[in-house]
């Protein structure tokens, strides 16, 4: 039951309980319950919304900053993700495999402001040998849903 | 001026479909609960090999009955689904849709006079088919106890000495019944005795709901020289604008359909062959998601109208359920009339798809659960305003 759930909640966090219950078969007290469990053991960590800010016309400035680092004695990588996640600027990090370390990701108002963060904060920490900055300059598609508006229903209305 | 017209066709009447079509479509905000097409997409995958295909220049016409690729995938599939064994050289023709197949069988079979059985309620084209392959219809009237399924006993007081086919049209359009395995070996031992053929429409195998999934009466002992096997692509792979089925069956009358397919269609559209092949060869698991929503669906509207105080049986198969309100006192189309002007809902009466429908009306769950609620709860409405009025 908790995976189909997940499932469904990942991909819509408002589906009301009603109609989680009727999609898994079971009642809207178990899945209350289900849930809450979830939240407690924090299996559920947050339920945010995905926001096509261009249409709002706000600026918003998004960077994927690809960090190679060097892990020093006595704290591994995940003291140093930490050292970077605490900045309130980062809003994803993570740990990759391949040519670098950290794939970091930060939200600011405008690229200056980004780019200021990478060089001021970033880039200097002892443990980080290089950073590379990549902004974001169109989202098309975000956490498995296309953002242009979805087409209408064209079928006949009866046939 | 002569008349232009045959008086064959003149004669037979335009679908009772299309009157429900006509005034909700001169109305703002309907809701409608009336299309038999599924409400997904074709899986992108699927799409993208059709455009592959066009990109590469595959835009001549195919074998007449289609492309080789296409016709082996189609055997292996019927192997894998349904037990089945068809030799993809002879033994199955690519169709333009169900529809086209359905007609050509007929035409096939028939000589002036051969009766053919119908069950209904069912779709609306095996009568007007029949006609105009010069056969006569004899109707079944299928009944609500029996969850529209059809019986040994009712098969068998239908035939006469001229009965030579029967249609079979399961899952079936409108009623969401299934023939089970004990029931398609009931009608077997009839059709057997009788030395009937059969034109198993499956277009819907791939959406049951039972604990058994379908099975197809080709697969009986004795059955498959005697049947004729239509399915497609349509409902099974969101298919429907495609326009792509096909017929299976034993060579010496898909040699004959054959040729009717040759003269009048030459082959089926190329492009949807190729989107086809994909869905064959990689389209299961997008079947089987669909086929879990539709599910939802489904026990979602059944339990509504049960809620509702609403008669409605355990519809097993394709997307539609078939309440029965012949509680209210008035017929299907009196109440889908009313529905549709009061509350904005559209529905298709029983009677569109054969007299036995009366009482009934045919819900299609095509249609997102959000759709569906909206729908319902005007319907809820509906039927609380006919409770305060008597």
């Amino acid at each position: 039951m908790r995976e189909q759930i997940l499932n469904l909640i990942e991909k819509n966090s408002r589906i009301d309980v009603a109609e989680l219950a009727l999609r898994v078969g079971t009642d809207e007290a178990a899945v209350l319950n289900e849930l809450e469990a979830m939240e407690q053991e924090r299996v559920i960590c947050g339920y945010h919304t995905l926001i096509d800010w261009d249409k709002v016309g706000v600026e918003k400035a998004t960077a994927l900053i690809e960090v190679r680092v060097t892990p020093q004695r006595g704290m591994g990588f995940d003291k140093v993700a930490e050292r970077i996640y605490n900045y309130p600027e980062v809003s994803s990090i993570y740990l990759i495999s391949g040519g670098f370390d950290f794939m970091v990701i930060i939200e600011g108002k405008t690229l200056r402001e980004v780019a200021q963060f990478v060089s001021e904060k970033l880039a200097p920490m002892d443990t980080v040998l290089s950073t590379k900055t990549n902004f974001i300059l169109k989202k098309y598609k975000d956490y498995g849903t296309v953002l242009a508006k979805p087409g209408k229903d064209e079928r006949e209305l009866v046939n | 001026m002569r008349n232009p017209l045959s008086s064959t066709i003149v004669n037979i009447k335009p679908s009772g479909i299309r009157k429900f079509f006509d005034i909700a479509s001169e109305m703002d905000d309907v809701i409608s609960l009336g299309v038999g097409e599924p409400d997904f997409d074709t899986p992108w995958h699927i799409r993208d090999e059709g455009i592959y295909s066009l990109e590469k220049g595959k835009t001549s016409y195919t074998s007449n009955a289609g492309l080789k690729e296409l016709k082996e995938e189609i055997a292996k599939f019927l192997n894998r689904h349904y037990e089945l064994k068809y030799d993809p050289n002879k033994e199955i023709i690519v169709t333009v849709g169900g529809s086209e197949a359905i007609d050509i069988a007929m035409r096939a079979m028939l000589d002036p006079g051969d009766e053919v059985l119908i069950p209904q309620p069912s779709y609306v084209s095996y009568e007007p088919c029949c006609i105009l392959a010069n056969g006569t219809p004899v109707i079944i009237e299928l009944k609500a106890e029996n969850e529209f399924r059809l019986t040994a006993e009712e098969l068998e007081a239908a035939i006469t000495p001229k009965t030579k086919l029967l249609v079979l049209p399961f899952p079936n359009n409108p009623t969401g019944a299934i023939m089970e395995r004990k029931d398609l070996e009931a009608i077997a031992k009839v059709i057997e005795k009788y030395d009937l053929y059969v034109l198993s429409d499956e277009i819907y195998s791939e959406l049951t709901y039972a604990e058994e999934s379908h099975v197809s009466i080709a697969s009986l002992p004795g059955m498959w020289e005697r049947t004729i096997l239509i399915n497609g692509f349509s409902k099974s792979h969101s298919m429907t604008g495609w326009r792509l089925g096909y017929a299976c069956g034993p060579e010496v009358i898909l040699k004959q359909m054959l040729k009717i397919h040759q003269f009048a269609i030459m082959c089926a559209p190329t492009t949807s062959q190729y989107a086809a092949v994909e869905a064959m060869r990689h389209g299961d698991e997008d079947v089987a998601k669909m086929r879990d929503e539709y599910n939802i669906r489904r026990r979602y509207l059944i339990k509504r109208f049960r809620e509702m105080g609403i008669d409605c049986f355990e519809a097993l198969g394709a997307f539609y359920v078939f309440p029965c309100i012949k509680q209210f006192g008035m017929t299907s189309d009196e109440f889908a009339t009313a529905l549709l002007k009061q509350k904005k809902v559209c529905v298709v009466p029983g009677t569109a798809f054969g007299n036995s429908g009366e009482g009934f009306l045919r819900i299609s769950y095509a249609y997102s659960l959000e759709n569906l609620k909206i729908a319902l709860d005007r319907m809820e409405e509906f039927v609380k305003e006919l409770g305060e009025s008597k």
